[in-house]
Order: structure tokens, then sequence, then C-alpha cells
């Protein structure tokens, strides 16, 4: 470690570390990148990949993201993006848990498909993906439903999940899991020009009082399909709220809801008061 | 009374984006719901004044009603 330590400040440059440096680290010392990456960070020095996210995150900041592991469930218009976005942002573990393979309909918008990969596992994808872009951060893909009875296993040890299901009853159902496990949840939601975002904490209810009048099936998103941009938003502010949850930093939409129309570039927000303990008479 | 009443995405095809609209005393937010024809199982979110409310509340004169639809994919 010592040895790894000396050849990371030797090879820094100010307290910026060169990829070069950090994959000849990984080499030399027959570490995995990310070992390499947490040390790095460590000492203070910064990859240099992550130099443009400086004047928002701190050495510090970046490597507490490093040290973070979040779970996004569903790998479809949201996920592709939520995934992209978190390890370009350098969270360093990133669950990834989607039942299905990439099929034509989905490549008007989903950032991980493509007509090489119809077919192919979207989890597998979505490791692929992270493998090119960012080599440092670990991709655990699980091809499976995320389900009441799985979730406990699935999502253990997750600091932070994001929901980028298309099932109401199973957004609902990972509310519950959340509250269980005591992890924060991001939900984002989309249908047509229209989509909305809010964060849950435990105990709160935000999510359950959203869908409060769900009998069955969909949402808007039923008639209205999915166009490619406002997956790419509604994933965008997924991100920038798990990122603030996990840096402890900003204003998150706790108790809020976000509501985007893109049709007529409209953005609501709705304020969701805790239910007040009625008083005995 | 005067109830300015907002609907949002779908729910705005074939009625309107933002309306005054005029209601008797008492009436409660279902009952505008029902007045719309819009179908209570299609709701997301209803918020009056700019706070999340549900469809038994009653309303007061001046207020800011506004209704989202149900919105679910990913």
């Amino acid at each position: 470690m010592e040895q790894l330590h000396a050849f990371l400040r030797d090879h820094a440059t100010a307290d910026l570390l060169p990829w070069p440096a950090q994959t000849a680290a990984a080499q030399r010392f027959g570490t995995p990148l990310a070992l390499v990456e947490e040390a790095a960070l460590g000492l203070g020095l910064l990859p240099a990949r992550y130099q443009r996210n400086r004047q928002a995150i701190t050495v510090d900041q970046q490597l507490t993201l490093f040290q973070s592991r979040v779970a996004v469930i569903g790998c479809g218009g949201l996920g592709g993006y939520v995934i992209e976005e978190l390890a370009r942002l350098g969270v360093g573990t990133i669950i990834a848990i989607d039942p299905d393979v990439f099929e034509e309909h989905n490549l008007n918008r989903q950032l991980l498909s493509s007509p090489a990969n119809l077919g192919q596992a979207k989890v597998a994808a979505a490791a692929a993906r992270v493998a090119e872009i960012n080599p440092a951060v670990t991709l655990v893909p699980i091809q499976a439903s995320y389900a009441p009875d799985n979730g406990g296993e699935l999502l253990r040890d997750a600091r932070l999940v994001v929901d980028a299901l298309d099932s109401i009853p199973t957004r609902l159902a990972l509310a519950q899991t959340c509250a269980e496990l005591e992890v924060p949840l991001v939900h984002g939601a989309i249908g047509g020009w229209y989509g909305q975002v809010t964060t849950q904490f435990p105990g709160d209810d935000t999510i359950q009082r959203l869908y409060s009048r769900w009998v069955e099936g969909k949402g808007v998103e039923q008639h209205l399909g999915n166009p490619s941009f406002t997956p790419a938003l509604v994933a965008s502010v997924e991100v920038a709220e798990a990122c603030k949850i996990l840096l402890g930093l900003g204003k998150t939409l706790r108790h809020r809801k976000l509501f985007i129309n893109l049709l007529d570039m409209e953005f609501e927000e709705v304020k969701f008061v805790r239910h007040l303990v009625p008083v005995d008479e | 009374m005067h109830i300015t009443v907002k609907l949002f995405a779908t729910f705005r095809v074939g009625r309107f984006a933002a309306q005054a609209r005029e209601y008797p005393e008492g009436t409660r937010i279902a009952d505008v719901v029902r007045d719309l024809h819009i179908r209570e199982a299609e709701i997301g979110t209803i918020m009056l004044n700019n706070r999340h409310a549900e469809p038994d509340q009653q309303l007061n004169d001046g207020d800011n009603l506004s209704i989202f639809p149900l919105v679910g994919g990913g």
C-alpha cells in the first residue's frame, strides 16, 4: 500500500491523477482500478477524469461518492440514463436490476440499447457500458425482477435506491421495501411529454400518496408512449437528487413532487405536508 | 364561489389548461372532478393552493385547484 501511495503521489500532476497513471498503478501493483481510485482519493488526489466535477464536488466528496453503493431498479428509459450519469459522476458501486432484454421498441429512447444488442439483457449492456466509460466503477448486474420477496436481498447494503421502474404496483412495493430497509428512495416516472420526481426518506409516504387512487394498469404512458427527451431529463433530476442525498448537500424534493410538462414547458411543484396526528377529544 | 381549476397533461385534452369556474358553497374537490368527467382512478395528484389534497376536501372561494393524471412509465 505504501508503494502504491508513493507511486500515485509521484505520478500526480499537482493534485490530479491522470488516467494513464491510474491504469499503470493498477497494472504495476496488480490492483483493481477501483482500489487505485479509492487510494488516490484517500490521498487527496483527484482522478483527472473528475476535474470538471470539482467546482461542485470536493475531493473528499468524490471519495464519499466512490464509496457509495446505489441500486437502480429498472434499466430501460430512465435507468439507462441514471446508470450513465451515476457512473460518470463517480459513484463506486451501482447495482443494476432488470429482468428484460432489449427490444426494437426500446431504441427510440433507451440509452443502453442499439440495433447490435437487441435480444441482449439490459443489465449486461449496462455492465458493458460502465466498463467502457468508467472502468473504476463496479456495476453489479442482476437480471431479475425486483419483487417484495427478493427486495431485501437485492437491495442489501444499498445506501440509496433509484426508481426507474415502469410499473405502478411494483413502485409501491419498492417504496415499502425501502421503508423496511430504511433506505432513501428517489422516485421518477414518465409518460409522453410528462414526468415527475420526488424523494422519499424512511417514514415518508409521498409515493404512496402519489398513487393512492391507482386501481390497475398504467398511467398516461399507456397512450402517450415515451419519447427520447423525457427520460433523459427525469433521469437527470433523479441523479441530482441522488448526488445530494449521498453528499448531504442542498435541498432535495423530499415532501415535494416536481411535475414536468415539456409540451407547454411548465414545471409545477406540489407540496406534501406531513399527516398530522389527530388529537383525541 | 370562484375556483381556479388547472388541469395537467392529458386532462387538458377536450377540456382546458386553466379556467376560473363557479361552484356553489360546500363544493368538494370530488364534485369538481365529477363535473369535469374525470375518472378518479386516473388521477395521480390533486393540489389545492400548492399543497397536496384529497378528494373529500371542501373548497373555499378563491381556491386554486390543480389535477394531475397518473404517470407511471420508466
